[in-house]
């Protein structure tokens, strides 16, 4: 708007009303539709999950440890998927968390500007890099060096399996990596948000820089730092294109030198030919994972709640 | 308390959307599933007197239905075809069910389908029952390993002894000493369904990758030293190599001659022989040894039958 054009915010009533009607029933309507896609969602999972859930039976599906889906005498266990996805997910935060705090803590507190002024870009053309990206570097780069590390540690081994380094760890390692711009991000923020106050009264009482760090603007910003984290396990459990490529895709324990099936891999390997309860078994498995990303975002909204409660 | 409800909110979103486009990109339409039509053809179309004429020229005269059952493992194939021929012969339905090749060919026994699709040669029983087997294609599967392997011939039973994971050394089979790393296909796939069956490892294999398309196993296996997998014979290029079985190579030539076992015959039986057909029937077989389907076979990995 340029400064010639004269406005009031006091127009006559009547355009006003229309205005704010019109508005209002935009934002409405944009609303709805989100709120639509969340339930239409959930009702389609509903409707296709449970199915199988009665015909094959919740235990056999849920506790069964053998995924033979396409054998004359089929079985549905997907116990060790679950396992895997849980586990696979727990590495990757306990590896990409600490690492993210830290580069937040570097980034809002510790970095001179110009060094800031480089990382930051990086961080987030991270999260821009698209996820079959990271899953082709894991397959050509990462791969090969676990297979070295693989024929090391079982030389000679009899009852191993060798995957070629298409492993659990192998998934976890890109599953950190690709959770870092998340938690930085918002842990980032969250530090940023921390009032310069508490920084200048510990400073003043003679903390140093690093115990102001850790005992002052790190806990304040706690409840950011968690929301990071959660946010972190959710794009963790939810990645599908990145750790097909690196995982081996076979169901087995989730032990760091096993090729593993992670919940959302198991639904995108099998859903081109799947058929009849196979085919309606991919969409349980596609309800459990819904199942946890529900169970991550109510308890970040019960952390959330706490949070506004200590303030 | 405000912002951070705004904040949740957001934070649901995101994580629900990066949650659930894991579901989403699996979700491909379910295919097709051909409902059975009356197997009664319609033959208002004159029959051409020469065959060639009625396959060369794009007869749109030919009108009526086909139905087709069988083999799960033709679908792909089944399908191609009918999609093609729909469209060549736009008056003509083609629908195709897949219920397995023994009941495709008790329907076309019945009478209830006029084509019974088989991925595999047809009992002597059967053809006494009056079904006549007619190959359409061949599916060959080469096993393939990573180039720097010095093992280049396998026996059946050393193929079952890899794949059921009791050999896990190729010097076992007088390679290098290296790890095998056994390379596989997804459950449901066509060609882990052909390679266990034909190899009798059905439900037994122990697979270090179980990898979901043809050009990643292929990859997997050139990539990794010490791999072994298998793929479409047509998928096989230069950075693998496909090893001998049984002393055969895996050409073209010793599968059409049937030296090679790692191959089976797509089979689209009839009742009685295809002069016997509807005009529609006999329209589709013609189409299927024209350049045209030959085109359609070669574009879904099969090895035609001349």
């Amino acid at each position: 708007m340029n400064g010639q054009e004269s406005f009031s915010i006091m127009g006559n009533s009547k355009t006003t009303s229309a205005i704010e009607k019109t508005a209002q029933g935009i934002f409405t309507l944009c609303a709805f539709i989100a709120i639509l896609a969340v339930v239409s969602i959930t009702v389609y999972m509903v409707i296709n999950g449970t199915p199988a859930l009665f015909s094959v039976g919740i235990k056999e599906i849920v506790f069964g440890t053998v995924w033979k889906p396409a054998s004359a005498e089929p079985s549905f266990g997907i116990l060790y998927v679950i396992l895997t996805s849980v586990i696979g997910t727990a590495l990757a935060v306990l590896l990409g968390v600490p690492i993210g705090v830290l580069t937040a803590v570097f980034l809002s507190e510790v970095a001179p500007a110009k060094l800031a002024a480089v990382v930051k870009p990086a961080v987030e053309l991270l999260a821009g890099i698209p996820s079959v990206i990271y899953g082709l570097l894991g397959l050509m780069i990462l791969n090969p060096l676990m297979y070295k590390l693989e024929l090391t540690i079982f030389k000679g081994s009899e009852t191993h399996q060798f995957t070629g380094g298409a492993n659990l760890l192998s998934a976890v390692l890109v599953l950190a990596i690709m959770i870092l711009p998340t938690v930085i991000n918002i842990s980032e923020s969250a530090i940023r948000a921390v009032p310069s106050q508490l920084k200048a009264a510990s400073l003043a009482l003679g903390a140093s820089h690093i115990q102001t760090i850790f005992k002052v603007i790190v806990p304040s910003a706690k409840s950011g730092i968690i929301t990071a984290i959660v946010l972190g396990v959710g794009r963790a459990i939810g990645e599908a294109m990145a750790i097909t490529l690196v995982s081996g895709s076979s169901v087995n324990m989730p032990l760091p030198f096993n090729s593993v099936r992670f919940l959302t891999t198991a639904i995108v390997s099998e859903m081109g030919y799947a058929a009849g309860t196979h085919r309606q078994v991919l969409f349980t498995i596609g309800l459990v994972l819904f199942v946890f990303i529900m169970a991550i975002n109510i308890s970040l909204s019960k952390l959330l709640k706490k949070g506004d409660k200590e303030q | 308390m405000v912002k951070s409800k705004k904040i949740l909110a957001l934070v649901c979103a995101v994580t629900m959307a990066a949650g659930l486009m894991a579901c989403g990109s699996a979700e491909k339409p379910v295919e097709t599933a051909a409902e059975t039509t009356d197997a009664t053809v319609t033959e208002e179309a004159p029959v051409e007197e020469t065959q060639e004429a009625v396959a060369e020229e794009a007869n749109t005269n030919i009108s009526g239905s086909i139905s087709m059952a069988g083999s799960t493992s033709m679908e792909k194939l089944a399908n191609a075809v009918a999609e093609s021929f729909m469209e060549k012969y736009p008056d003509v339905t083609v629908t195709a069910e897949f219920t397995g090749s023994s009941a495709g060919i008790e329907a076309v026994t019945a009478g209830s389908v006029d084509i019974g699709n088989s991925s595999r040669a047809l009992k002597d029983e059967e053809k006494a029952a009056g079904v006549v087997e007619n190959i359409v294609a061949i599916d060959g599967i080469a096993v393939v390993v990573d180039p720097a392997n010095t093992v280049n011939n396998l026996t059946k039973d050393q193929l079952i002894s890899i794949y059921t994971g009791e050999t896990k050394n190729w010097s076992e089979l007088g390679g290098e000493d290296a790890p095998i790393v056994v390379v596989g296909r997804e459950a449901g796939s066509g060609t882990r369904g052909a390679f266990e069956e034909l190899v009798g490892v059905e439900d037994a294999c122990a697979y270090a990758s179980e990898l979901d398309s043809t050009g990643a196993v292929i990859a997997k296996v050139a990539s990794t030293p010490g791999a072994i997998g298998y793929a479409s014979l047509d998928a096989v290029d230069g950075t693998v190599t496909a090893v001998a079985l049984e002393g055969v190579e895996a050409t073209v030539e010793n599968i059409k001659a049937s030296n090679y076992f790692l191959s089976r015959p797509f089979v689209m039986a009839t009742k009685g022989e295809i002069s016997e057909q509807s005009a529609a029937v006999k329209v589709l077989f013609d189409y299927l040894v024209s350049d045209e389907g030959k085109e359609v076979i070669k574009g879904v990995g099969l090895i035609t039958v001349d």
